[in-house]
């Protein structure tokens, strides 16, 4: 008889996180405001311990089953640890400007992370429940962290509450599921759906399941509130946004339904199906209009998720695997435009309006160049990143013989490339507008080359070890089962 | 055999010497002079090590030369597969011939941001030449739709008033094509389990119904870069407000990208749905040499009316690679490379004239006989060659269409060569009118003739059409094999299909 405690190792990172976000909290406590950057810089390197304990995990499943570790979830993982130190990185030079470079930032950031470790790993309906309430929480106070700024704040009650009811509906979806499948241990759901015990009651539960998980990717219908967050949360904040937890939310979603709801194929994914086509739509067609470029990144987000679900509605190895590569792929692209959006400052102001770039391409050329390239990746254009990640995901859906939604998907992303060609025909083609402060800072222009560099051309020539991964990762739902 | 990669060599010089303008050349005067020297030079090489194509070349070899196979995604099995047969090599010529020309063109007609413009020439070269020898699909595709970026920026930044709009036109229409085809080249990466064109050419067992939707996918991305009727009027707009390079190459080469995708892909891969939409494509061709002929004639932009005609000589192309027959598809290979010589050099021509006066108007032109006579013999060249004059490169390509087109269908014959009168009645009228006549306007009187760089331009341009018009077997006998099999396998798989069809009844 184990005690459930025999596997504790497997939860190593997030038992150091938590760890490490206590002692650095206090560090900040005694240290006061001073202490903001040694902070960040400690929760940076807490995260770089979390990425090596992740790497060194072996796979299991720990916690009576509550908690499960393989080559999926260690990749994911390490994605939204990357995402997250980055996050903290971009971070301080805006809050320093603004005046709110405190030491709360970066922990909640660690904690949030620790939040999507357990829900990238969770196992059982009331892992995952935890695991995403603690990154919601965190994520809440993060987006109103701008407290004496009035967007900021009521970006902060918007997600709060539009999240609570997400997380309801996740709840209830769970309570149903339970009710009529008798467990919340994701095996032995798959194992009861298997062997035919599929009530409707537990559908209806699945819908209500998926309802939630699809609010937190920010996928159509349930995209409202991305908007209204991404453009009042502070740009970090929104940088954060845009990556790490879609990365983790995705990730529960790909374990949700490839796990314990496998076997009501047939149920979900209509279901994701119309999600991901509403989203490639939406995304591509409400986008045309905006003015701000945080909210074309809202936008921008809603489109690539769409992209994303239609992999997994594939539900075949190649869609978890353009899952994975599509995530790795949209999160350096995401990185170095949120680079660039936070170098957008004149006379120590910040500045969001898509006009503000006119002319770019003659004052900064490098940063231009820069956006240029991950504009037209965004879009989908070869030879970049972008286009490899469309391919991965059109390569899964024509192969599960979904050519309808893949054709309507293909031409939303011709729509949708017209706004992100808009942003270089503003850099590019239109007069130039007074200039941005130069030069970038350090951090931002290493972030952008970096992350430039990644989209052409190590990821298009070099592509061949990331696939492996994402193979590897895809395999975990289809060894032996 | 050579151990050299030739192929790779070709596509990836223009590369090199845009990394090297982009990392020495400085944001100056003379730094826009370095840039330019840099960029004739690295072009001019790049021709002549193409040209090594050429001279190894064996004509009598159908299959494809010069094959260079390194794995690349083994994940996908995608492999960096390149090749030439008779039917690309002479694209890659055109490509590297004409971009020299350009540059030669923009020297001092581009002002700002030189170091930028030759840097995205040299990328669109790299991208047209790789275009031409892809063997594989996905590779294939990265260079067909990479061109849109170059190609758009050089619309948008060095274009004319209207060039924003030009320019998303161009990329819009041209992406919303190519999308579908992405999913084609997908699927048939399943059917197929590679996305390797040898293999898909000898998979021959796709049932019809698949040849169905991947001929529309397929057609729905090279019509609209060749392109035909009703889906032309991006070109247009790309072409007036377009640079003057810009339109020779959009004219030159990228209209050519389609019709070599019909060549390539459709008519090998899938012959019975190519041999079903036929009549299609002949209709559309028809209307297209009619109709733009006719739209051609009312025009008051010079370059508009080139525009249009290059719709309409498109439509013989058309034709003639979908009567699939020898003559047919030779003819429209050797019309493509004389229309790719003769429309850019009638694009130079307006651009000549365009940098004295920087109009367009032909009404405000006339009289151009008088006081610039080398203009005058240079354009009647090109007018000449473009209406089909036997003894230019024109005449080859329209008879051998033509001739192609009596023996499979004599109505679509009959209206292709209406065609040739129209064609006729536009490019005189436009000659008339700008180099005839009596001079109206002092600008005009004042405009010097053409310069010793100038004629360096088109010294090269009138030798290759006369010698196309007066010599065609030098380049007819290179792509003899390869249309050969082309045309034989075409046959081929049709008869098998019907045979199949006889034994299921």
């Amino acid at each position: 008889m184990t005690t459930g405690l025999d596997n504790w190792t497997l939860a190593a990172p997030e038992i150091f996180l938590a760890a490490a976000a206590m002692i650095v909290l206090m560090v900040g406590a005694f240290r006061g405001e001073k202490g903001a950057d040694l902070v960040s810089w400690l929760c940076v390197a807490s995260l770089g311990v979390a990425i090596f304990l992740v790497l060194r995990l072996e796979h299991g499943a720990a916690f009576h089953d509550l908690f499960l570790v393989d080559a999926f979830t260690k990749a994911m993982k390490v994605l939204s640890l990357v995402a997250a130190g980055i996050a903290i990185v971009m971070s301080r030079s805006f809050f320093l400007r603004a005046g709110m470079w405190r030491f709360e930032f970066p922990v909640l950031v660690l904690l949030a992370t620790l939040g999507m470790l357990i829900m990238i790993s969770s196992n059982d309906l009331m892992t995952l429940y935890l695991g995403l309430e603690m990154q919601s929480l965190a994520l809440y106070v993060t987006a109103a962290f701008q407290r004496d700024d009035q967007r900021s704040t009521e970006a902060g009650v918007k997600y709060f509450v539009l999240g609570s009811v997400a997380s309801g509906m996740m709840l209830y979806g769970s309570s149903l599921v339970y009710g009529f499948a008798g467990t919340t241990s994701f095996p032995s759901l798959a194992a009861g759906f298997l062997a035919g015990q599929a009530s409707t009651g537990a559908v209806i539960g699945l819908v209500f399941v998926l309802a939630g998980l699809v609010f937190k990717v920010s996928a159509v219908p349930f995209h409202m509130w991305t908007p209204d967050v991404y453009e009042g949360a502070p740009t970090p904040v929104t940088a954060l946004f845009a990556a790490a937890p879609k990365i983790a939310a995705l990730s529960l979603i790909v374990s949700v339904v490839m796990g314990p709801f496998r076997p009501l194929l047939l149920q979900w994914q209509q279901i994701l199906i119309a999600v991901a086509v509403l989203s490639t739509i939406w995304g591509a067609v409400a986008a045309l209009r905006q003015e701000n470029i945080k909210r074309l990144m809202a936008y921008s987000s809603i489109g690539h998720m769409g992209y994303v679900l239609l992999g997994l509605a594939a539900a075949t190895e190649e869609g978890v695997r353009s899952v994975v590569v599509y995530m790795i792929i949209y999160l350096a692209m995401n990185v170095g435009t949120f680079a660039c959006i936070l170098s957008m400052r004149r006379k120590g102001v910040m500045v969001e309006r898509i006009g503000d770039l006119a002319g770019l391409s003659t004052r900064q050329p490098g940063m231009a160049f820069a956006l240029l390239l991950f504009m037209f990746s965004m879009a989908g254009i070869p030879p970049l990143a972008g286009f490899f990640g469309k391919l991965n995901v059109f390569l899964a859906a024509i192969n599960a013989g979904l050519y309808i939604p893949a054709a309507i998907a293909v031409l939303a992303s011709v729509v949708g490339a017209y706004y992100y060609v808009r942003i270089v025909k503003v850099m590019y083609f239109d007069d130039p507008a007074p200039a941005f402060d130069r030069p970038v800072e350090r951090d931002m222009a290493v972030i952008m080359l970096a992350a430039a560099l990644f989209v052409f051309p190590v990821f298009p020539v070099f592509q061949t070890p990331f696939l492996n991964g994402a193979q590897t990762a895809a395999k975990t739902f289809f060894s032996g089962k | 055999m050579s151990s050299w990669p030739i192929l790779s060599l070709v596509i990836f010089l223009p590369l090199v010497g845009a990394v090297w303008i982009l990392a020495v050349c400085r944001d100056d005067e003379t730094g826009a002079n370095n840039a330019r020297h840099a960029a004739l030079w690295t072009s001019l090489i790049t021709f002549v090590v193409s040209l090594a194509l050429w001279v190894k070349f064996d004509p009598k070899n159908a299959g494809f030369q010069f094959e260079e196979h390194l794995d690349w995604v083994p994940a996908y099995g995608i492999s960096y597969h390149l090749g030439v047969d008779g039917i690309s090599m002479f694209f890659v010529l055109l490509s590297t011939f004409l971009t020299p020309l350009c540059v030669l063109a923009s020297w001092t007609a581009i002002q700002k941001r030189v170091r930028e413009y030759m840097v995205a020439f040299l990328v669109l070269e790299t991208l047209m030449v790789g275009m031409f020898c892809a063997l594989d699909f996905v590779v294939f595709y990265l260079f067909f739709e990479g061109v849109l970026i170059p190609m758009f920026l050089i619309i948008g930044v060095w274009g004319g008033k209207d060039r924003v709009y030009a320019a998303f036109k161009f990329f819009l229409y041209t992406l919303a094509g190519s999308v579908l085809m992405l999913l084609a080249i997908i699927a048939i990466y399943w059917q197929v389990g590679s996305t390797d064109v040898v293999e898909a050419m000898n998979f021959k067992k796709l049932s019809f119904e698949w040849q169905f939707w991947l001929w529309l996918a397929f057609f729905a991305s090279f019509a609209v870069k060749v392109p035909m009727w009703p889906v032309h009027t991006w070109l247009p707009d790309a072409h007036v407000q377009a640079p003057t390079a810009g339109s020779v190459i959009l004219a030159g080469v990228l209209l050519k990208m389609g019709a070599y995708g019909f060549l390539r892909f459709s008519l090998p891969i899938m012959p019975l749905a190519s041999e079903y939409f036929a009549p299609l494509v002949f209709g559309l061709s028809c209307i297209a040499v009619v109709y733009t002929s006719l739209v051609a004639l009312v025009q008051e932009d010079m370059k508009k009316l080139i525009a249009y005609s290059s719709v309409a000589h498109m439509g013989f192309v058309t034709i003639g690679i979908f009567v699939v027959n020898m003559q047919g598809v030779q003819g429209a290979i050797f019309q493509m490379l004389s229309h790719g010589v003769v429309s850019a050099a009638l694009f130079l021509c307006v651009g000549v004239v365009y940098d004295r006066l920087h109009t367009r108007e032909i009404a405000d032109y006339g009289g151009l006989a008088s006081t610039m006579p080398k203009y005058a013999l240079v354009f009647m060249v090109f007018t000449m060659a473009s209406v089909g004059l036997p003894g230019l490169s024109g005449f080859v390509g329209e008879i051998l269409v033509l001739v192609g087109a009596f023996k499979a269908n004599t109505w679509v014959a009959t209206i292709a060569a209406t065609g040739l009168i129209l064609g006729a009645a536009y490019a005189l009228w436009l000659y008339r009118k700008v180099v005839f006549g009596t001079i109206t306007r002092d600008a005009v009187r004042a405009m010097p003739d053409m310069s010793m760089r100038e004629i360096a331009v088109f010294a090269p341009l009138i030798l290759i059409t006369i010698w196309m018009g007066i010599y065609p077997s030098s380049f007819l006998d290179v792509m003899d094999a390869s249309v050969g099999k082309l045309v034989a396998d075409y046959q081929a798989a049709l008869k098998a299909a019907k045979a199949t069809a006889m034994l299921g009844r």
